[in-house]
């Protein structure tokens, strides 16, 4: 029997000091009548080798592409021993570390998780993680509300440029707690439009968030920003991508209050979208209203240094319905890779990546450009994404990519209908300088006709 | 004392130069000057070496089941079998981009499907949704389903949800979340909830009740046809607490019970690790009635071919960026078909069997059942007062001794409701050998409370640290290496 070690023998010798004649005995207590005469139907149960045949033919089945797709999930090198490290069982199959004494390993490797996104983001704290960049992005909104009650507002001001799902996610999670989220457009150079913000006669916004880099690669007017948050007395909450950090001005000198985003780019895979690792910081004024789980450093009772879970009073497992928030498992697992990942990288390496990924899309972006019927939505500075606009419907010219192996961008003409036929592109430290023409070429014949997806194909005979 | 920490132990200008592109790779960049940062971040400057040596050996300062057993109730601490990880990390499938094209992801996503139907089986749900991307997560689903059900229906004065004081922190938690006002009922003598209390909170306003059955007590709800059909009777609706799960699995169906909507804690009953906290999965099921209102993405296979359906017109909306934790939902599906139909109800037989002879002997060994009359489900909580009022000796402190003991310890403190109790879960993954010797380690902690109260009072001596002063740690927060905070 799979997983189960007991022989017939010792569950007969079990039941009889139990005084059961059988397992169901056990269940003397349930109605009869939910008792399911037999299993629901699912399939048989298949060994190792069973299962393993089928699950190697539909991971072949799948055809990962030659990645220039970004949209808050990144490829990026993760180094061998980020996950050799991470899968050891001590740190694969441990529990929450509420006995401390019995997680020291986690407790001290989460402390130092928190020092490093407080150092990446120039916050003070960092939790020890949510579940992913939306969630995040959320949790960072609700919690400005509680930060700032003094503005009596229920309501938060969002740049259009914060990842669509991010704000599709905040949507469903504060809806419940009659939150609005108020939406803050592009103008036509890519840039913040504050004017619905002058226009508004509403009672103010709690919080004003923003993205930086943002979801379309660019970046913010942070000063703009920060002074537009003193106006209306509001926090400023700010996205982030942890890689960017590496070459760019953490937010915590330009005045963020809070800030959240997507761990993802340090060295967890793609994965087709999870699990990913929602990251949280602010200033030490807010600690009491984060959300999720904090690993401090104290003393135990002969004086030595320790680690534990601490001010637990901000969780459900003690403040129930006033708790900060109704999370309990985390994304713990990812939140040792992405410290690992961290410690071989390092300040300088990270620095190095970033660097890599703003080279490769400069030269993507001048080869895509090149290409008749190809243009940038606008001139500003990008980090490692821009967005593209075409003089077709996207949807079939990704397709006729895909054909050719190729995972041209993000589709966001739906997403962004101002403007127009929309491709977002992404290259990272991965892609080389070959792949980057190969991209060129194979876009280039596209936009000339040359080749037509096979689905278009079918779809026309 | 406790290894130096990583930033203690850099070196400036150390690297993994192996791991970063080659300076050639990555010319300066031409980007405004108020925009790059002045100096590096502040991260360790470290070898390869020295970030092996130094997380392999935090790793050993950790319990976890692959070294230890977890008798930790509510929390299914059973085996994570390799092969799931193993073939959850193929390369087909973690090197997929979340935007590649359904086209190029029909062998992911028809796991995905699969699974979806399998846990619909399991369940007697009618849909599932695995965007959840954690129990706490499927309850916020749950509960903003059964807003958006009455709200369909032009009924908007249910603003209440009752939940048994016994129930999950999570669950009154997440009904605040979802702006409802939370209406707790008192669990009676015999662990079942009390049918007055549950017909004195329902009313006009009643959204829904949360259950988690068998309960955080250990003990299967018997009167629950009766409470779904009182509740159904108000307007109200059901919401199962999936994570005792195991306790029932193949064998009593959530739906059968009159449950409107659930989760399920992947993680627990479907085997995915814990990962020192996470991630999970929280799969959400639903009766018909609220399936238009089920969180997207949702995997649909139309004419054979396998696609994310992002958009229903009623959903409750998204819950993650992408469609949630897939490595996690990929692993409990290789638990589920390596288990199989005939496999389902091995898993709650034994976990049943575990728990109940493990009450037994506890019992027979001088311990306090908190219900002796009952069954146990697949956990059972036993109250130390007795032990307590006589040594001196609380639940926490035998817990500690219990580590020293080399077992992870019981869940304690919870249920609220017992004194000084321990919720013990065994698992169907443990041997009986196993059992016999966390019941001679639990009979030893106690003969040594009886004769050396103060030796278990001090407790743990021979774990990598003695007791953290948490109250230390709370009022003087140190949350991050470096200068001290001000809060």
């Amino acid at each position: 029997m799979p997983f189960i070690p007991h022989t017939e023998p010792q569950v007969q010798d079990m039941l009889r000091r139990l005084d059961a004649d059988s397992i169901d005995d056990l269940f003397g207590e349930i109605p009869a009548s939910l008792q399911r005469p037999a299993p629901p139907e699912i399939p048989a149960g298949l060994g190792e080798a069973g299962i393993g045949r089928i699950a190697k033919a539909r991971a072949g089945r799948n055809h990962p592409l030659l990645c220039f797709a970004g949209g808050g999930a990144y490829e990026h090198h993760i180094p061998a021993a980020v996950w050799d490290i991470a899968s050891r069982g001590e740190f694969y199959s441990n529990y929450t570390p509420y006995q401390a004494e019995a997680a020291q390993g986690s407790l001290q490797l989460t402390y130092e998780y928190q020092t490093m996104i407080a150092g990446l983001t120039g916050m003070d704290v960092a939790n020890a993680s949510l579940y992913d960049g939306a969630t995040a992005f959320a949790e960072a909104c609700l919690m400005a509300v509680r930060c700032n009650k003094q503005s009596g507002s229920r309501r938060i001001a969002v740049a259009r440029t914060v990842h669509p799902a991010w704000r599709a996610v905040a949507g469903t999670l504060l809806r419940g707690q009659g939150l609005e989220l108020v939406e803050i457009p592009l103008d036509a150079r890519g840039k913040a439009d504050f004017g619905p913000l002058d226009r508004d006669s509403g009672d103010g916004f709690a919080a004003i968030a923003v993205a930086a880099p943002n979801y379309l690669g660019g970046f913010p007017d942070v000063k703009a920003w920060r002074d537009r948050a003193d106006q209306e007395q509001a926090l400023l909450v700010v996205g982030v991508n942890p890689v960017a950090l590496g070459m760019l001005r953490p937010p915590g000198e330009w005045g963020a209050d809070i800030v959240c985003g997507e761990g993802q780019p340090l060295g967890i895979p793609m994965s087709g979208g999870g699990p990913y690792l929602g990251l949280l910081a602010c200033k030490a004024r807010y600690l009491r209203q984060m959300p999720g789980r904090v690993a401090g450093r104290t003393v135990d009772s002969a004086g030595h240094t320790a680690y534990a879970l601490t001010l637990q009073a901000r969780e459900q497992h003690i403040r129930r319905s006033r708790a900060t928030s109704n999370i309990c498992t985390n994304q713990g697992l990812m939140v040792t890779a992405a410290t690992l990942h961290m410690a071989l990288l390092g300040g300088e390496g990270l620095r190095r990546v970033a660097e890599a990924c703003h080279a490769r899309t400069v030269e993507l972006v001048d080869a895509l450009t090149a290409i008749d019927g190809v243009r940038r939505a606008w001139d500003a500075p990008f980090f490692h994404e821009a967005a593209l606009c075409l003089d077709r419907p996207v949807a079939p010219v990704l397709a006729a990519l895909a054909d050719q192996r190729i995972l041209g961008g993000v589709d966001i003409s739906a997403e962004y209908p101002e403007l127009g036929n929309a491709l977002l592109v992404c290259a990272t430290e991965m892609r080389t300088a070959s792949e980057i023409q190969a991209y060129a070429s194979a876009l280039s014949g596209i936009m000339r006709g040359h080749t037509v997806s096979s689905r278009q194909a079918r779809h026309a005979a | 004392m406790p290894p130096r920490l990583i930033f203690e132990k850099a070196s400036p200008g150390r690297r993994a130069h192996a791991q970063a592109p080659a300076p050639e790779a990555a010319p300066p960049v031409d980007l405004p000057a108020e925009l790059i940062r002045e100096q590096d971040a502040r991260l360790p400057e470290v070898s390869e070496l020295d970030v092996v040596r130094h997380y392999t050996r935090l790793s050993q300062l950790n319990f976890s089941i692959d070294t230890n057993s977890y008798p930790l109730g509510s929390c299914t601490m059973k085996y994570n079998p390799r092969a799931c990880h193993r073939l959850a990390s193929l390369p087909g499938f973690l090197d997929m981009h979340p935007a590649a094209p359904d086209s190029a992801a029909q062998g992911l996503l028809e796991c995905l499907y699969e699974l979806q139907e399998m846990l619909a089986q399991v369940t007697g749900m009618e849909a599932v949704s695995l965007a959840p991307m954690a129990g706490a997560q499927g309850e916020f689903a749950g509960v903003a389903m059964f807003n958006a059900y009455h709200r369909a229906n032009e009924d908007y004065e249910r603003d209440e949800i009752i939940v048994p004081d016994a129930a999950h922190g999570t669950n009154p938690a997440t009904a605040a979340m979802c702006g409802l006002k939370v209406r707790e009922i008192a669990t009676g003598r015999d662990g079942d909830i009390e049918l007055e209390a549950l017909d004195a909170a329902l009313g006009p306003r009643t959204a829904g009740i949360m259950l988690t059955n068998p309960s955080t007590l250990g003990v299967f709800e018997r009167r629950i046809l009766e409470i779904s059909s009182r509740v159904h009777a108000a307007g109200g609706l059901l919401y199962y607490d999936g994570a005792n799960l195991n306790a029932l699995l193949g064998r009593v169906l959530p739906g059968d019970m009159g449950f409107d909507a659930m989760h399920l804690n992947l993680h627990k009953t479907f085997s995915t690790p814990h990962g020192g906290g996470g991630p999970g999965a929280g799969a959400v099921g639903v009766a018909a009635s609220l399936k238009p209102f089920l969180p997207v993405p949702i995997v649909e296979k139309i004419d054979g071919a396998y696609r994310w359906k992002t958009e229903a017109p009623r959903s409750i909306g998204r819950l993650a960026a992408n469609g949630g934790n897939i490595g996690v939902l990929l692993r409990a599906w290789a638990y589920l078909r390596m288990l199989g139909r005939e496999g389902l109800r091995r898993v709650s037989d034994h976990a049943v069997l575990n728990a109940n002879y493990l009450a037994f002997r506890l019992a027979e060994a001088g311990f306090d059942l908190a219900y002796p009359s009952r069954r146990a489900g697949h956990e059972f909580v036993i109250s130390l007062k007795r032990l307590r009022d006589e040594t001196g000796v609380s639940a926490a402190d035998f817990a500690k001794a219990m580590l020293d003991e080399g077992f992870h310890a019981p869940t304690v403190y919870f249920p609220l409701l017992v004194p000084e109790c321990l919720l013990i879960e065994p698992t169907e993954t443990e041997s009986p050998e196993a059992l016999d010797t966390l019941i001679d380690a639990m009979a030893r902690i106690r003969d040594q409370a009886l004769s050396d109260p103060q030796a278990v009072i001090s407790a743990p001596h021979r774990m990598p640290i003695r007791r953290p002063d948490e109250v230390l740690a709370a009022r003087k927060p140190d949350l991050a290496y470096g200068p001290a905070l001000e809060s």
